[in-house]
């Protein structure tokens, strides 16, 4: 998995609540096989124009908002569907994080697996980093893993929790089905206990 | 295939002095290891594989070169891409073909039963899991899909995964798991005529929101869901996930047991009775704690139907789309403006009035065979109205052998509906079954995204029985005052 310590860059608002799994990625592109190539499905629906052409008007399409790896958004995003295509297509695109009061909790661990590091932050500070992404062209925040805060250029110093062990694994970029097989011993021993010896 | 799922624990845990709840008891069961600096890894009795979710878990067992560790305790089907028509065939669709193969080639490869297209056995995984008798109480039990939450009718604990996970479990047969926090959501007193469980969950969503229960396992408990057939429990826990739990759950008891007895993977004979008698325990001690408690008073609830884009916004059958300037805030204005516009519905339309061009009754939520009886017997004398195309599809081809025994089919198709295989179908649309952009849809599945049943598609959540009445009305109608025949 990809390690995540620090990151800065550009901040795109998509200012909207309950943003569930199948805007951000939609089912018709759920049948690759592979776990790349997903970006360009990103909010497919919303990006894109029945006929396909990319409709101007949506934040992502915006021109001062090209190349934006830090996403902003609203409370309950990535509710609905566990589909891992999601972070997959998120991070596919660019974004190495997202900010927003709350998450859906299979998204977020989808993100963790990923090295998406999904930032929770107190609502009004959201709606403070939201104004200013839409007011200031160009507006940059740095999200640092290791000091959990999120800072900008403005004065901002937001403090965010996350459980040490998801830190770790993004601070690390750890393989946490190898940190599981570490415990053979013991999941053999539990297997023995509870069905008997096999 | 010989799944081996149910023996107990040969060294009983003595027992705690705190009163723990249903889901604290199968938590500690199946904490395997609390390393230190890391979260507890819990084992995994079930895991359910789908052709969706798993082809990139498969690949990364291959270039770990890793092997699936309890081959038994996985149960593999296709359901999301399959084609509905006879016999789930032609394949038309190309990439869906090619992800169907990838299953077959993975079970091939990696020593996994898999219930294909051509089986007896195959449906909805959610359907055929508790069908087969896999589901039991006291299991943990996980798929890459979030509507696992289904299987917490039977008092497991189960709940939805991403796909590295479905990779972790394949390789592990464990997870690493914070814990969640628990919830206790009250049903009391029962449920008035025509109103179902459908019905219920979604009356529960509408009052705590799509995010009301995140972070949380829910339990329900009460006079009302103690009155629910286990096929009505499914519909409550499958919905779960849209209220952001991590499981819903209800504890075992006589209809559990009675549902469950004689089933393909249930225990039999002496070790049947074995089981029972632990499930007996299975239950919240009396002075257990949630760490949230929700009450409802089932004599408020009605057939419901979502007017929106989210399970949330939902209102009685006699009610009318809720105006935007009542929201209590801005955001939800916002938000409730723009489902407005996406559905193409005015505020303070009566909700009878709306019409729809075409009807759902599938999907994990509502395809059991208790689904099919209750709406074929409103449909049964009727007509589908000229300007309604009808769905009915079976969540697996046992309950279409079923419900064709009892003669439903007939009156599905005599009334004008079309009689399908099973499959997930038009509940997300992956395989043909899918809405013209506008087109406005009654469906008894659990979402009403925006495009989630097809681009530009309308969809409105309702119960089976609501279902077939607005296919043979063409509109939505009061279910409590049809004229059955």
């Amino acid at each position: 998995m990809k390690a995540f310590r620090m990151h800065t860059g550009l901040v795109a608002p998509l200012d909207r609540a309950n943003v569930d799994t199948d805007q951000i990625i939609p089912k018709e592109f759920l049948k690759r096989i592979e776990r790349t190539g997903f970006g360009e499905f990103l909010f497919y629906d919303w990006r894109r124009r029945p006929d396909r052409t990319l409709d101007p008007d949506f934040v992502l399409n915006q021109p001062r908002y090209q190349g934006a790896s830090i996403l902003l958004t609203d409370r309950n995003f990535g509710c609905g569907s566990s589909r891992e295509h999601a972070p997959w297509a998120l991070d596919d695109f660019g974004f190495r994080a997202i900010i927003a009061p709350s998450f859906a909790d299979i998204f977020a661990n989808n993100c963790v697996k990923n090295g998406l590091l999904t930032v929770v932050l107190p609502e009004a500070q959201v709606a403070t980093i939201m104004k200013r992404s839409q007011e200031v062209e160009g507006y940059r925040a740095t999200v640092d893993l290791e000091q959990r805060q999120v800072r900008d250029d403005f004065g901002l110093t937001a403090s965010f929790e996350i459980d040490d062990f998801s830190r770790r694994c993004l601070l690390e970029g750890l393989d946490d089905i190898g940190l599981t097989l570490q415990h053979e011993a013991e999941i053999a021993a539990y297997e023995a206990r509870r069905f008997g010896a096999r | 295939m010989a799944l081996e799922l149910q023996k107990p624990l040969q060294e009983r845990a003595p027992s705690p002095a705190s009163p723990r709840t249903l889901f604290e008891k199968i938590w500690q069961e199946h904490v395997v290891c609390e390393p230190p600096g890391q979260p507890p890894l819990l084992y995994v009795d079930l895991h359910l594989v789908h052709e969706v979710t798993s082809p990139q878990a498969f690949d990364g067992l291959r270039a770990a070169g890793r092997r699936v560790r309890q081959p038994q305790r996985t149960l593999v089907t296709v359901d999301h891409n399959v084609p509905t028509t006879p016999g789930h065939l032609p394949i038309t669709d190309p990439i869906a073909a090619r992800q169907m193969e990838a299953l077959r080639r993975n079970c091939q490869e990696f020593g996994l039963t898999l219930y294909d297209i051509d089986s007896p056995d195959q449906g909805i995984v959610h359907v055929i899991g508790p069908e087969l008798g896999a589901t039991q109480p006291g299991l943990t039990i996980v798929c890459g899909d979030s509507h696992t939450s289904t299987h917490g009718a039977f008092g497991a604990l189960a709940f939805g995964i991403g796909t590295s996970e479905v990779e972790h479990v394949l390789a592990t047969q464990c997870l690493p798991q914070q814990k969640p926090r628990t919830m206790e959501i009250r049903i009391n007193g029962s449920l008035p005529e025509g109103v179902s469980a459908k019905d219920l969950v979604l009356g529960i969503i509408g009052t705590i929101g799509t995010d009301g229960a995140t972070g949380h396992v829910v339990e329900y408990t009460g006079e009302a869901v103690r009155g629910l057939s286990m096929e009505g429990r499914m519909t409550v826990c499958n919905m779960s996930i849209e209220a952001g739990a991590r499981a819903g759950m209800v504890a075992p008891d006589e209809v559990t047991f009675n549902h469950l007895r004689g089933r393909r993977f249930a225990p039999k004979d002496a070790a049947w009775d074995e089981a029972v008698a632990r499930w007996r325990g299975l239950k919240s001690d009396a002075a257990a704690r949630y760490d949230k408690v929700v009450e409802i008073d089932a004599a408020s609830l009605a057939p419901f139907v979502t007017w929106g884009t989210n399970p949330g916004m939902v209102v009685p059958v006699t009610g009318r789309v809720p105006d935007p300037a009542t929201a209590r805030s801005a955001a939800e204005r916002g938000a409730a403006e723009r489902a407005l516009e996406y559905m193409a519905l005015a505020p303070g339309t009566a909700i009878e009035e709306i019409n729809v061009d075409r009807v759902f009754i599938g999907s994990c939520t509502n395809s059991r065979l208790e689904d099919l009886r209750a709406a074929a017997r409103v449909a049964r004398g009727h007509k589908v109205n000229p300007k309604v195309r009808a769905l009915v599809v079976p969540g697996s081809q046992a309950v279409k052998r079923d419900a064709e025994r009892e003669g439903l089919d007939q009156i599905f198709r005599a009334a004008g509906f079309e009689w399908r295989d099973s499959g997930c179908s038009m509940c997300l649309g992956m395989n043909p079954d899918v809405l013209q952009p506008g087109e406005r849809c009654a469906s008894t599945s659990n979402r009403n995204f925006e495009g989630r049943q097809g681009r530009g598609g309308r969809t409105h959540l309702v119960s089976p029985m609501m279902a077939a009445a607005a296919a043979i009305e063409g509109h939505f109608t009061d279910i409590r005052r049809w004229r059955f025949q």
